[in-house]
């Protein structure tokens, strides 16, 4: 049975350009940017031209591109990092409450060291309401983070007009943009964003690698400390490779002008129809009109996630719920429960399904029967 | 051998040396084989740590040594509601509860082996030390061949239908042979400590553990002729029989706990491992399940009366639906309200039923509990 991968928010094979440039970058060049010598010359122009090359996929100046491990420390850096620099200016900061834990925790963590966090409701679809956020912002606000696509329901969040309502004010505002690099063409300027994060291995790239955009005027502190690199603000030996990587992930999107969004909402969509088709019972969480394309988050009435999870690994298909689980513990997914209410049903039986490089047409249509007997199963049809 | 590879066994793993080898076992014999962690109890402390944490890292390491899939399934809602619920009531009614039946009976081969079937599973497997045996259409409980380590004594509630679904791989083995192959094959769970205790005390004091549920309420202890010798902790601390801990001190030792008064809240003492008080020769189970059914009435067995005890001769009479009285061939000492009274036909475990009334010479021990 071929096993079948349908979890690409969670993390997606890479590009086989992206590992062939990886291992020449490792083989040829494997100087420290930071030395002045030959060898930590010839690497240094070669981490510069790619964070020249990163910076323009989103419209911003190679000096606002801060490289970092990946989402969750260009989250933590974006957060703390901010509040810990403006402090003297406000300790209040606006976030949602459908945000991933890379933020939801280190707003926690803000708010044990004496700051102020709002959590933002969201609708039953999954979507901010701006006004909402005029409810909650004052004079003390410093930062505003809403994430670009929910990385659950694929909720693509109205960061435009949030952006417009915080002209004139001193918060910063921040965009989690790991689901959305790769996928939508961003601009900084066009959506309006101060701080914004990037993940390589959403798009195909490498893990260990991302960025945070900071445009340049953003005051932040470093969250650690060491050499010069990244302008103090985050030290730590470059690792060429992976940029090299991550730079060629979406250089392979960029050549082909994002059509990756077609063939992956042709995915979904063939994924869905065969699913419509059948006579098996569930619902979309959220408004299949506009979401991301890549996530599709299905409630299947009377099942329960733990099963149907290991129904659908025992049937080759590979997806997720949106909650992580340790041992045992799945809880409930904070992003629905914020859509329809704690204790609301579709918490505890619904699974995402996320489209990508690893698909093909063909496999949609037998994902989708796999599905329709794993369901069938566990409701006794 | 090839045959076996249609077939889905489903192993409740928990991080130990015996559920490890036994989904080794069944993948040696060539079986598809799952293993499923049961998160059943949250004892995550403030630094984090949670004990079920580290033993589902030990799971998936095992389960890696084996190239088998493996998941982690909660039951904490269900354990709370069907075992733990027990477990408090029993103690606050004076008695002393079998968990481990409980958690047998309604969790892992109730609500687990339900999933495993969800999953598709043909069989559920699981490390207990004891066997099953098919007779025409039924299934029968066999004791574990390790004597010493024969677990049917917490497998009495489950019935014939259960058991056809049900594997024991290590039932024929013994203790020692299960270290030695988990070692053989360099199982990373080969020198772990056994777990000791009820699983969802683990390591820590018992006192300190039912303190956090039920409010203890000290009070006195006396004989059975009402001679005052001190205080006790509270009642659901001491169970019949217990000899430890009671600090009498004087001479006329050693002294036993031989009864409670609930309206009283008195702990009643005697002294001597031969006292009357301490004996009986009959009793009436309640709950009781018959793995298979009985062909009559009234019969001669051996029975338990605690877990690792020998067995004992006895006379069953079948009361009603779930009821039965039990006559000692020979009396009996400390039978406790609340334990497992258990039945056995030479190998065979015929099924068992909780301790509610004990009597002696045809008269109810009320002071029992």
């Amino acid at each position: 049975m071929e096993p079948i991968y349908l979890d690409h928010a969670a993390t997606t094979p890479m590009h086989p350009n992206v590992i062939k440039k990886m291992n020449d970058t490792m083989r040829d060049v494997f100087g420290n940017p930071s030395s002045i010598h030959h060898f930590g010359r010839s690497a240094r122009a070669i981490l510069d031209d790619n964070r020249r090359y990163l910076a323009q996929t989103i419209g911003a100046d190679e000096k606002e591109l801060y490289f970092t491990s990946g989402g969750t420390e260009a989250d933590n850096l974006a957060l703390i990092g901010v509040a810990l620099a403006n402090q003297n200016k406000g300790k209040h900061i606006i976030t949602t409450e459908i945000e991933h834990h890379a933020n939801l925790h280190a707003a926690e963590y803000l708010e044990s060291i004496g700051f102020n966090v709002t959590y933002l409701p969201v609708d039953e679809a999954g979507y901010v309401n701006p006004s909402d956020l005029l409810n909650y912002l004052c004079d003390d606000t410093i930062l505003v983070s809403i994430m670009l696509i929910n990385n659950e329901v694929g909720a693509i969040q109205p960061i435009k007009d949030i952006a417009k309502l915080l002209n004139g004010h001193q918060a910063y505002l921040h965009t989690d943009a790991v689901q959305a690099y790769g996928l939508l063409n961003i601009d900084v300027n066009e959506l309006g964003v101060d701080l914004l994060s990037v993940s390589a291995h959403k798009l195909n790239g490498p893990k260990g690698i991302g960025f945070l955009y900071a445009q340049k005027d953003v005051k932040f502190n470093a969250l650690q400390y060491g050499g010069h690199q990244e302008r103090l603000k985050r030290p730590g030996t470059e690792s060429l490779p992976s940029i090299v990587g991550l730079r060629t992930a979406i250089q392979q999107i960029e050549d082909n002008k994002y059509s990756n969004f077609k063939l992956y909402s042709r995915y979904r969509d063939l994924f869905y129809q065969r699913l419509k088709e059948s006579e098996i019972e569930f619902m979309v969480n959220g408004n299949i009109d506009q979401l991301a394309p890549t996530i599709l988050n299905l409630s299947f009435a009377n099942t329960k996630v733990e099963s149907l999870l290991m129904s659908l690994d025992l049937e080759g298909i590979a997806a997720s719920s949106g909650s992580a689980c340790t041992a045992g513990s799945i809880e409930p997914s904070h992003v629905l429960t914020a859509m329809y209410g704690a204790d609301h049903p579709n918490t505890k039986n619904s699974i995402r399904f996320s489209f990508g490089l690893a698909n093909n047409e063909d496999q949609m249509i037998e994902a989708a029967e796999r599905v329709i007997k794993v369901v069938k199963r566990l409701t006794g049809n | 051998m090839n045959e076996n590879k249609n077939i889905r066994v489903v192993v409740g793993m928990s991080g130990g040396v015996d559920s490890s080898v036994t989904a080794l076992l069944l993948k040696q014999q060539g079986y598809e084989v799952i293993g499923i962690f049961m998160k059943n109890w949250d004892d995550t402390d403030d630094d984090g740590f949670c004990t079920a944490t580290e033993d589902y890292d030990d799971v998936i390491r095992v389960a890696n040594q084996l190239d088998i899939p493996y998941f982690a399934v909660n039951f904490e809602k269900q354990y709370w509601d069907k075992v733990f619920t027990y477990f408090l009531e029993e103690y606050k009614a004076g008695r002393t509860p079998n968990p481990d039946v409980m958690c047998n009976k309604e969790i892992k081969f109730k609500a687990f082996l339900d999933h495993a079937m969800s999953l598709g599973a043909d069989y559920v497997a699981t490390g207990h030390y004891a066997q099953t045996r098919v007779n025409g259409d039924k299934v029968e409980l066999l004791r574990g061949f390790d004597q010493n380590k024969d677990q049917t004594y917490f497998l009495n509630q489950l019935s014939s239908d259960v058991l056809k679904k049900v594997m024991f791989p290590l039932g024929h083995l013994d203790k020692s042979d299960v270290r030695r192959i988990a070692r053989e094959h360099g199982l990373v769970t080969a020198n772990k400590k056994d777990s000791t205790g009820i699983c969802f005390i683990g390591e820590r004091d018992f006192k300190s553990f039912l303190s956090e549920y039920l409010p203890a309420q000290p009070g006195r202890m006396e004989t059975m002729s009402g001679e005052d010798k001190g205080s006790h902790d509270g009642l659901m601390y001491y169970t019949i029989g217990q000899r430890q801990g009671l600090g009498i001190g004087g001479s006329g030792g050693p002294w036993f706990v031989v009864g409670k008064d609930l309206d009283r809240n008195v702990l009643l003492v005697e002294s001597g491992d031969d006292n009357i008080y301490l004996k009986s020769d009959q009793l009436i189970a309640e709950d009781v399940n018959w793995i298979n059914e009985p062909e009559s009435e009234t019969f001669d067995c051996t029975a338990k009366f605690r877990y690792r005890q020998k067995d004992s001769h006895v006379k069953v009479t079948i009361l009603s639906d779930r009821r039965v009285r039990v006559d000692f061939k020979e009396k009996e000492s400390a039978i406790t309200p609340g334990q497992s009274v258990v039945f056995y036909s030479g190998d065979v475990c015929l099924g068992g039923g909780t301790i509610n009334e004990i009597y002696r010479d045809q008269k109810q021990l009320d002071y029992v509990g």
